[in-house]
């Protein structure tokens, strides 16, 4: 009996070499393993034979069974893997024939510019102030320190808004107004910023519009110096616009501040060796600052003598413009899609 | 205002490199715009004087010029200019000569004819004047000259600086050399000028001053024995070189006396004046002047006149004489007027009659009251005449001058020096601000009369800042005790924006002027929007009343440029008349999507966006029409109760008007409305372990009855119910007229067991019992 196992076992190699399907590898299965394959039946009559060769042709036969289940495995494998090969080549898809359907959206380029400004002062312990871009005269001018016919007016080319008497209701000139606001609503210490949409009364060209951007810091605590006001420039320049960006303070004048000073920064291009862009100067202006008067104190009802602050402010659109390469601030407001997405 | 340094230089030893110059006065807060070299490049400029010009064949352009340039040899040049001729003295550029702009002058050859250097232009030159034609010289020069010192042209720098308004002093000369001197520790002087003692020959002018309020000081002269003519050459240089064209030798002085001094003087002919002396009044009503730029200017009683002693208005103080007295070639005997005038009121008549002159500039930001004898008297040096009457002085208001009293302490506390009370004396005294010590670490501080801005302690700090330098000043930083942050509305902003991003929309910003037109064009009412009272232009006359003109208008920019179905959003302030008794307008922030090419579908996406994002409760929308909209593919957004928004299609007719052929979905939301609302995640509410089932219900529906409606029934008719949704609407023959199919699948769910068929069918009867009772509506078999 034991003599009949290398040829079956031969054939039965052939055999499964040979099957081509699954379905055909599971029919050969039974047949070669079944309960009525010959290898069964050859077990069946192994109880005829004495102890020495039962245990003989016993093992013979078990060796059998296990290298045709082992090349039933091999082959069912190997046909698995071609079974999945072939489902899964019929789902190919080139990528690229796919057209995204939606496309995200993007941030408007001064938005970002000021989050990211916001985000810098926050990280140094200032608050957010918003205030109304519809303003008093009395909280864009009078509170800071500018008296009725104050020459320091004419500095500013104020829009009017036929609301209440002549002149008394405008469109806030600078985002100062909203210090009062801060001011009137609480007590020092205050660290706070506050961002806004101004207006003046600017015919819109390339480096002007009627309507833009300005950030405005405010510090109000025991024993600010103007020393604490060019140090948080320094330390504001440098998170925002890189290490080795500083500021230089020349004096200047605004009604609401003094000592008042316009700051200019490294020119963030050549980094101060002189270009085109900071016309050779080494340094770009950015705004303006100063010591909180004692006047604009007095307006709300602060003591001067107990506080001391300061303040500084600046322009968003040009600033953020000239860093992305915008040559036209028009471009800021045409809506244009190919601009808005680029950034 | 324009300085030659040359000039600076009269009054203090100010030879620093220009370098050094120019960064202290940036330091000192007089901002330098630019810096102009003139003069230089002269070497190797000749005079010139022509002795032959000649054709040069086969060139019409050019011609051969010979000239005698003061050398052995007549020297050859080719010249392309044709404004000169045989016997004009012109300047010569020899060969080896490098003019202004690094331009080396080589010999040449053009045309077969060889060029031995060039005759000049002005401008290359580097001088005032265009390049129209060679310049002409005037005779009597000798040929081979340096042109330089044929000239009198020197090498000079001229800074251009930008002066503050509380800055007058530095709007002449000698306040800059001033301010330079002391920051430089240089000594600095105004010199004495020399004019001989006033004569008594000529009978004196009268000066009346009745507006004493607005007049502080008036300082009237005559002066005898004028020739009119031109001034000389060093004048009219510097007059140039600060940016005035010189005029005659009479208006020139006392040019260049405001220039030098800062204050602003007129001269009148006393012959043209009725009644030989002066008036000073306020002008009637309905009175009028023609003012020396040819215009007739009318007059309120808030300006100040000077008249002649008829009352006759001769100039408008402060600002510009009239055309009656100018100064003219016969005039002989002139009346100098050296006036302090209020800026008050020289500012309002400025600006009222928009007319800014040097001297209104000057006036309006206070010019030196004490200084008018010194600047009569240079203008006598100038013209090299003699007072010929004793000069009238009359006195109004002028301001007061007290010591202001100076705490050492507090000059350090302010800037964060650590300066003592010799420094901070030292520092004022540099800039003729003098002190007296008070005791107690407090001087007093006379301010001088040429610093009216500065009346107060927080003056003199800036005054003491300034000159220590604001760049020696160590630098520090507070630390803030409170914790920075954005506030829940700031955050919520933040987030609308993102989330209007990921919904797939760009951020616009639309100006927030309209013009009446645009606000009609898109559908919207004008008359409720705020009225700008001075805009420049009527495209800004109005405050925007809403986010949809401006969005509208960026659609049809980008549809105008092939760019259809472009996503746009804003987040911005809209403004409205305010409510009664309230001082300010009405101004609320709204944030407003537009989808281009797209349906009232796409704002309905958005919005579910913003409902998910914000985790708002209970959103509904309500058909209504509003203005703009789509009359039919309108809803009203409501939150809770509460109004917050608009949302639907923009009105056909509105993008017709605006030239866009596609659909505009449109979703606004008043954001201050809706995240004063409650909203944000609430408590979790445990995701149950036990399976769902799902029963699908149809109903036969009003048309009128909003399936929203329906859907809510359906999710408050049973605590069971955890989800709803609308599969299928279907109108047709299988539904009563004016009736349309709704189905919903209805999702169940126990938070403590599986539900069972009698569970399912309790909810099925409950919910089908409710919709059919609340909305007239009939369950489809």
């Amino acid at each position: 009996m034991t003599d009949e196992l290398p040829a079956l076992l031969t054939e039965a190699r052939t055999r499964i070499t040979e099957a081509e399907t699954l379905e055909q590898l599971r029919a050969l299965d039974a047949e070669l393993l079944g309960k009525r394959s010959r290898l069964a039946t050859a077990k069946a009559r192994l109880g005829s034979l004495e102890p020495e060769a039962r245990r003989e042709a016993g093992r013979g036969l078990n060796e059998a069974r296990q290298e045709v289940e082992r090349e039933l495995a091999e082959r069912r494998q190997a046909l698995e893997a071609l079974a999945r090969g072939t489902r899964l080549e019929a789902e190919r898809l080139d990528l690229t024939e796919i057209v995204p359907r939606r496309r995200r959206g993007h941030l408007h380029l001064v938005t970002q510019a000021r989050d990211r400004l916001e985000d810098v002062f926050i990280g140094m312990g200032f608050t957010v102030a918003d205030g109304p871009e519809a303003e008093t005269d009395w909280y864009n001018f009078g509170a800071l320190n500018f008296p009725p016919g104050h020459p320091a007016r004419n500095m500013y080319d104020t829009l009017y808004l036929e609301v209440g008497e002549p002149e008394t209701v405008l469109l806030r000139t600078h985002t100062s107004p909203t210090q009062i606001r801060v001011m009137e609503a609480g007590e020092p210490p205050i660290y706070s910023v506050m961002p806004g949409r101004c207006y003046r009364q600017d015919t819109a060209d390339a480096s002007h519009l009627p309507n833009f951007h300005q950030i405005e810091g405010l510090v109000v605590d025991r024993g600010i110096t103007f020393g604490d006001l060019a140090g948080t420039l320094d330390t504001f320049t440098s998170a925002y616009f890189g290490p080795g960006i500083t500021t230089r303070l020349r004096p200047s004048y605004f009604p609401f501040t003094e000592p008042s000073a316009e700051f200019d920064i490294t020119c963030t291009f050549c980094k101060g060796d002189g270009c085109a862009s900071c016309g050779r100067t080494g340094w770009l202006e950015l705004g303006g600052c100063g010591m909180v008067h004692p006047n604009v104190f007095a307006s709300v009802g602060y003591d001067p003598e107990a506080w001391s602050g300061f303040a500084f402010g600046f322009g968003i659109d040009r600033m953020t413009a000239q860093r992305s390469g915008v040559a036209d601030l028009r471009d800021l407001v045409t809506n244009d899609i190919r601009f808005l997405e680029q950034f | 205002m324009r300085v030659p340094l040359s000039w600076l230089r009269d009054f203090a030893p100010l030879d620093h490199p220009v370098e050094v110059l120019v960064a202290t006065l940036d330091d000192l807060g007089l901002a330098v715009e630019s810096v102009e070299r003139v003069g230089e490049g002269l070497d190797g400029v000749v005079v010139a004087r022509v002795l032959e010009v000649g054709p040069i064949p086969k060139a019409d352009r050019i011609r051969r010029v010979v000239v005698d340039a003061g050398g052995a040899e007549p020297v050859q040049v080719v010249c392309g200019a044709w404004n000169f001729g045989v016997g004009d003295l012109v300047p010569l550029a020899v060969v080896g000569a490098v003019l202004p702009g690094d331009f080396a002058i080589a010999a040449r050859r053009m045309k077969g004819v060889d060029s031995h250097g060039m005759l000049c232009a002005a401008d290359e030159l580097g001088l005032p004047g265009d390049h129209d034609g060679i310049l002409v010289l005037p005779d009597g020069l000798t040929p081979g000259t340096p042109f330089a010192e044929a000239t009198g042209i020197t090498s000079d720098v001229v800074v251009d600086l930008e002066v503050n308004p509380n800055r007058p002093d530095a709007m002449s000369v000698a306040g800059v050399a001033r301010d330079l001197a002391g920051r430089l520790g240089v000594p600095f002087a105004v010199p004495e000028p020399k004019v001989a003692a006033a004569g008594a020959g000529a009978e004196a002018a009268t000066v009346v001053v009745e507006a004493d309020d607005l007049c502080g000081r008036f300082l009237g002269t005559v002066l005898g024995g004028i020739t009119v003519g031109p001034s000389p050459a060093w004048v009219a240089r510097r007059l140039t070189l600060a940016g005035m064209r010189p005029i005659n030798n009479v208006v020139d002085a006392s040019n260049y006396v405001m220039l030098e001094l800062g204050n602003p003087n007129h001269a009148y002919d006393l012959a043209q004046l009725g009644g030989r002396g002066l008036v000073v009044r306020r002008a009637e009503a309905g009175e009028s002047l023609v003012t020396l730029d040819g215009i007739e200017r009318s007059l309120t009683p808030d300006d100040l006149l000077i008249c002649d002693a008829e009352r006759r208005p001769v100039g408008i103080a402060g600002i510009m004489g009239g055309a009656s007295s100018e100064i003219g070639p016969g005039t002989t005997e002139v009346l100098l007027e050296a006036a302090w005038f209020s800026s008050l009121a020289v500012s309002r008549s400025s600006r009222r009659l928009k007319l800014r002159t040097e001297a209104s500039a000057r006036f309006e930001k206070g010019v030196d009251w004490a200084a008018l004898d010194i600047a009569t008297a240079r203008f006598c040096e100038l013209l090299g005449v003699a007072p010929s009457a004793p000069p009238v002085d009359v006195r109004g208001d002028l301001p007061d001058r007290h010591p202001v009293p100076l705490r050492v302490a507090r000059v350090n506390a302010l800037l964060g020096t650590a300066l003592d009370e010799a420094e901070v004396v030292a520092h004022l005294g540099a800039i003729g601000f003098d002190s007296t010590p008070a005791g107690d670490g407090v001087v007093d501080v006379v301010v001088p009369t040429w610093r009216p801005d500065s009346t107060t302690e927080i003056d003199l700090v800036e005054e003491v800042a300034r000159i220590h330098g604001y760049g020696a000043i160590e630098r520090t930083v507070p630390t803030s005790s409170q914790t920075g942050g954005l506030t829940p509305y700031q955050r919520d902003r933040r987030l609308v924006r993102q989330l209007l991003a990921g919904f797939g929309a760009s951020e616009a910003w639309s100006t927030t002027f309209l013009s009446v037109e645009a606000i009609e064009r898109a559908g919207l009412d004008p008359a409720g929007a705020v009225v700008v009272t001075n805009p420049l232009v009527a495209d800004e006359s109005r405050l925007r009343p809403s986010l949809l003109p401006g969005l509208v208008a960026a659609v049809a920019h980008n549809a105008a440029r092939r760019q259809r179905g472009v996503h746009l959003f804003e987040v911005g302030k809209v403004f409205a008349r305010p409510a009664p008794g309230a001082p300010l307008p009405v101004e609320r922030e709204v944030a407003a999507v537009a989808v281009a090419g797209a349906d009232a579908a796409a704002a309905v996406d958005a919005w579910q966006v913003l409902v998910e994002g914000l985790v708002l409760d209970d959103p509904r929308i309500e058909a209504t029409p509003a203005p703009g909209l789509h009359p039919t593919r309108t809803g009203r957004l409501v939150v809770g109760g509460t109004a917050v928004g608009l949302l639907g299609e923009v009105d056909p007719d509105v993008l017709a008007t605006h030239g866009i052929d596609e659909r505009v979905a449109w979703l606004e939301v008043d954001l201050e409305v809706l995240l004063a609302l409650p909203h944000g995640p609430g408590r979790y509410v445990p995701v149950s372990r036990f399976p769902s089932s799902d029963i699908d219900l149809a109903f036969e529906v009003p048309e009128e009855v909003p399936a929203g409606e329906v859907a809510r029934t359906l999710r408050a008719g049973h605590d069971l119910v955890v989800g709803v949704q609308l599969f299928d609407v279907y109108r047709g023959d299988q539904v009563a007229p004016g009736h349309r199919s709704l189905a919903f699948t209805v999702r169940l769910q126990a938070q403590d067991r599986t539900l069972r068929d009698e569970d399912a069918a309790t909810v099925r009867q409950r919910l089908v019992a409710a919709v059919e009772r609340t909305h007239a509506a009939r369950l489809r078999g």
